[in-house]
């Protein structure tokens, strides 16, 4: 079980909190413009990173409010939380241990 | 044989278990197998598959032969002979590896604790007692889970119980170890008491987070296979050992010791010590020269170059002597009844390989040691592999001496499988450890490979031909050992499984004899029998006509409510809505349909206007908590600029509904203040009202296409809302109808219920619901999708209604719809849609059911057959709106 950090509430045990998938990934401004093509890459693609990742979560059983964080996929490490609309952090080097 | 002293045994307080009837004497502080072995009970078992004699070949955890039933006390299908420590009126029961559930309900209690540390320590052994003072020592909180009774002390090893800031946890093993420090262990707490105080729980289950973890646990000897090894008396040597020095008790008289590490000539001297006479010491490494070592006042010990290749046995099947082939070739059987083997020594490293660490196979070692460790995980004692190196070992997995036979030859004790079937996986093409495991099942018993894998590894390397440095071993997962479903339960079991939500009105329901089903964790009313005994097929038939004729109520209290305040609702609902929300009029309700992003149908509910700034949806019962959370979604990660506030208010609120012809009169009745005419009070608009003293919210709302009203009272109010409706019905015989009555009049009016009659594949369009789809909006969520191909291609499939051709055979949700003519038998049947409800009607007077039928709207008037258990029913397709298709009844008489 993951320990996670809320920006609002702090550190939780993952039990509290519901995955959202990849951040920043945004609804498109003007969907009607898209082809087929582009709108399916909005619905349904996304990023398969082995590595450092950032993606949403939300504290379902907690504050109930959605954040982003980076997580090595690997290793479960989380380099990072932030609250939507704070400045994106940059994504920690690689490390191979 | 029980030797005159020695051991932590208390020789003062004797005890007596059974073991398959026999009564054995032993004493506290034995476990079953020190007393099965001070009792000379030498086999203990049967093997799984062949059934061969098996005997105690270890005395801890590693044990793969010797399971036994526990009869006494909470009784356990299948535990280790070793690890279960005696009381007085123990009794057991051999096994053959397969243990027996029992049919009585678990009636010990189990319960879970949460603990933080900075320090969590596994294994109390000297290095884990260590590391655990040492972290006390610089401050916080220490915990120390040890497996056994008692943690290491004595000579050399510090005294750390009572020190400040560790907590200690015996008989505690560790399970798992997850992320981020996340440790899961079992407290066995009763079970080693003869009579347990009735308060303590059996079993508790530690949730542990810990910044840092020291794994101190320790290291298992790894047998050696050869021909015959798995005969009662093969044991490993530190295990013979084991039981002469914790237990002080003989594992036999005259024994053979045999190895490949400077440990055997140790672990032979000790067993001399205990007075076993040591007939031979065989070494195995290539370098090992026949020679006499010092042993003790008893004698020296003669130490043989050479490897054992078999075994020879008594008629009842227990060892009786080795066969020892010496360098020079000859071979030579050596008589005894104890055959001590190491083949060295593989760290306990499951914990680490749980989350992320891994192993590497060290040649000086002649070990798998930890080369990757998760975060705050460090490793020390045995656990790191660092003594074995001391011990000089040269790898010995497997001797397949002349004439022996590979299927004598045991790899994994437990589930019986041999060289012969390591070779045939071999023969078969598999090269990875891990598909002969899937393919051999060694390693897949309850030991989890403990004293296979490795072992495995190596043979399979020998097999290969490929150095040891190439081989992995399989991926240990949790748990290290066995948990049983009701300590994971604790205390949630029975009514604390699953939270039970009721409405207000319950209690009403509750002594009006209602029927309930669960409509997610809600028990909500089912039918309401009007006698003992009337069936749920009556009682509906009942419930609906008097609603279509006169009136009837239901308790609606647990559909899904949100309040939503803002100034910006009105544009937020344009954009989740996919029909026009912002121009609702306050005093004004609309129906509406959600979509994902994929354009397929989310939920459905209303829509209304309490003031400029207030609005009040519904959702469906089960789909409250998923369309809030789809809300909070978009409006705090895409639109965070809109000014809206969402509130569940699902409990505040009581709401009864009034439906049929005669509902105008009650709702007069009880808001004596409220214009219920049509014309003041028209179809999908709500209004003010007071119920007595009571302030209610009035909605015309309709799911039975009747005339319909429904209340919305201060939930504290629900109940008393209910009896004054009752009552104020009785001249019109008001019928309290539930879930299964709602159910067939609104399909009677084809109205759908998202997630019965839609999947995650159907559009609103599908359901015949186009209006509900805005075309004038730029976009909405959804929108996008419905200009893709697959949302305007042909064949859809389309929401229908049928009714069975001969207006009387049943039809069932779920039965496959087949073109008429279709041979049933031939496969696969071509389908082309399926039932998604299906009741039977008093108002159309037959069965029907709502389908979803490739076409379906082209289709109406069509034959097919509706398939169950492969046999059809011929139906006619109809429209969804089988009942009142014109919809003359909505605004009463």
């Amino acid at each position: 079980m993951l320990s996670i950090c809320c920006p609002w509430c702090g550190w939780r045990d993952e039990l509290e909190f519901s995955y959202g998938g990849q951040a920043h990934v945004a609804y498109p401004a003007n969907p009607a413009e898209l082809d087929d093509a582009s709108w399916s890459e909005y619905i349904f693609f996304r990023d398969n990173t082995l590595g450092w990742f950032r993606e949403r979560w939300v504290h379902a059983a907690g504050c109930r409010m959605w954040f982003n964080a980076i997580r090595h996929t690997v290793t479960n490490e989380f380099a990072a939380f932030y609250r939507p609309g704070d400045p994106v952090p940059e994504m920690p080097v690689e490390v191979v241990r | 044989m029980r030797l005159s002293s020695g051991g932590d045994i208390f020789r003062d307080r004797p005890l007596t278990i059974s073991f398959d009837g026999r009564d054995l004497g032993g004493f506290e502080g034995d476990t079953l197998a020190s007393i099965l072995v001070a009792n000379g009970v030498r086999v203990c078992a049967r093997s799984i598959d062949a059934g061969r004699p098996r005997g105690l070949m270890s005395s801890g955890s590693e044990e793969a032969n010797v399971f036994v039933q526990v009869v006494s006390g909470a009784g356990e299908p299948m535990v280790r002979a070793t690890e279960i420590e005696a009381y007085d009126g123990l009794v057991t029961e051999s096994l053959a590896s397969k243990g027996r559930l029992l049919d009585l309900p678990d009636t010990s209690r189990y319960d879970k604790r949460f603990i933080h540390v900075e320090t969590l320590v596994v294994g109390g052994g000297r290095s884990g007692v260590a590391a655990a003072a040492e972290a006390a020592r610089a401050g916080g909180r220490v915990l120390l889970v040890h497996d056994r009774a008692t943690i290491a002390r004595g000579e050399g090893v510090e005294s750390v119980v009572g020190m400040g800031g560790l907590t200690i946890l015996t008989r505690t093993t560790a399970t798992g170890l997850h992320e981020h420090g996340y440790v899961v262990a079992v407290e066995r707490r009763t079970d080693h008491l003869a009579v347990p105080p009735e308060t303590w729980s059996r079993q508790r289950l530690w949730n542990i987070r810990a910044n840092e973890i020291v794994l101190a646990t320790g290291a298992h000897e790894r047998p050696i296979a050869f021909a015959g090894n798995d005969v009662p008396g093969v044991m490993l040597a530190a295990s013979a050992v084991d039981y002469v020095t914790r237990f002080g008790v003989r594992p036999g008289r005259r024994a053979v010791v045999f190895g490949c590490h400077d440990g055997v000539v140790d672990a032979a001297r000790a067993l001399a010590e205990a007075g076993v006479e040591i007939a031979r010491v065989v070494d195995a490494r290539p370098w090992a020269a026949d020679e006499v070592k010092q042993g003790t006042e008893e004698g020296s010990l003669d130490v043989r170059a050479g490897v054992v290749i078999g075994t020879a046995s008594l008629p009842d099947g227990t060892l009786s002597g080795a066969v020892i082939q010496a360098r020079d070739g000859s071979v030579e059987t050596v008589a005894c009844d104890l055959l001590a083997v190491s083949g060295g020594w593989n760290p306990a490293l499951q914990l680490l390989t749980h989350t992320g660490g891994r192993t590497r196979w060290a040649d000086e070692a002649a070990a798998f040691v930890p080369s990757q460790r998760p975060q705050h995980v460090r490793v020390v004692g045995k656990a790191s592999g660092e003594f074995a190196a001391a011990l000089r070992p040269e790898p010995l997995f497997c001797v397949d001496g002349p004439g022996s036979d590979p299927a004598d030859i045991f790899l994994d004790l437990q589930r019986d499988a041999t060289l012969a079937d390591l070779r045939r996986a071999v023969a078969a093409g598999m090269r990875s450890v891990e598909h002969v495991k899937r393919f051999t099942t060694i390693s897949t018993a309850a030991d989890q490979g403990r004293s296979s894998s490795v072992l495995t590894v190596g043979v399979l390397c020998q097999e290969l031909g490929v150095p040891m440095t190439e081989g992995v071993t399989t991926t240990y997962r949790p748990p290290y050992t066995p948990l049983t479903f009701a300590l994971l339960a604790g205390r949630d079991r029975g009514y604390l499984a699953d939270p039970e939500r009721v409405s207000p009105i319950q209690d009403w329901h509750v002594a009006h004899g209602a029927a309930f089903e669960d409509v997610g964790q809600w028990k909500r009313p089912w039918y309401f029998p009007a006698y003992d005994g009337e069936s749920l097929h009556d009682a509906v038939a009942r419930e609906c006509a008097a609603t279509r004729s006169s009136v009837g109520m239901m308790d609606a209290s647990t559909l899904g409510k949100i309040e939503m305040y803002g100034p910006d609702v009105g544009e937020f609902l344009d954009r989740i809505y996919t029909n026009l929300m912002s121009t609702l009029a306050v005093g004004k309700v609309r129906y509406g349909v959600m979509a994902g992003v994929d354009g397929m149908v989310l939920d459905d509910g209303t829509v209304a206007r309490l003031s400029d700034n207030r609005w009040i949806l519904t959702t469906t019962t089960g789909n409250a908590a998923k369309v809030l959370d789809w809300l909070e979604e978009w409006l705090q990660t895409e639109w965070p600029d809109l000014d809206v506030r969402c509130t569940s208010v699902t409990e505040h609120w009581a709401t009864v509904a009034v439906v049929g012809p005669r509902s105008r009169e009650v709702v007069a009745a009880i808001a004596p203040g409220l214009d219920v005419s049509n014309e003041a009070f028209g179809f999908m608009e709500w209004r003010d009202a007071m119920v007595g003293d009571c302030a209610a919210r009035v909605m015309r709302i309709s799911f039975s296409g009747e005339l319909a009203f429904e209340v919305n009272v201060d939930g504290w109010r629900g109940q008393a809302l209910w009896e004054v409706i009752y009552e104020a019905g009785q001249p019109y015989g008001i019928t309290p109808y539930g879930t299964e009555t709602m159910h067939v009049l609104r399909a009677e009016k084809g109205y759908p219920i998202m997630g019965q009659d839609t999947d995650g594949t159907v559009i609103p369009q599908d359901l015949g619901m186009s209006w509900v789809v805005s075309k004038k909006k730029p976009d909405f969520v959804g929108k996008r999708s419905y200009s893709r191909a697959d949302a305007a291609r042909e064949g859809r499939k389309q929401l229908v209604g049928l009714i069975p051709s001969d207006g009387s055979s049943p039809l069932m949700e779920g039965a496959q719809l087949v073109e008429t003519g279709v041979d049933l038998t031939r496969v696969p049947v071509p389908m082309v849609g399926h039932v998604t409800s299906a009741y039977v009607s008093v108002s159309l007077g037959s069965p029907f059911a709502l389908a979803m039928l490739a076409d379906g709207a082209n289709r109406h008037g069509e034959e097919l057959q509706a398939v169950d258990e492969l046999v059809g029913t011929r139906v006619r397709v109809t429209s969804p709106v089988p009942y009142d298709p014109e919809g003359a009844r909505r605004d009463g008489n």
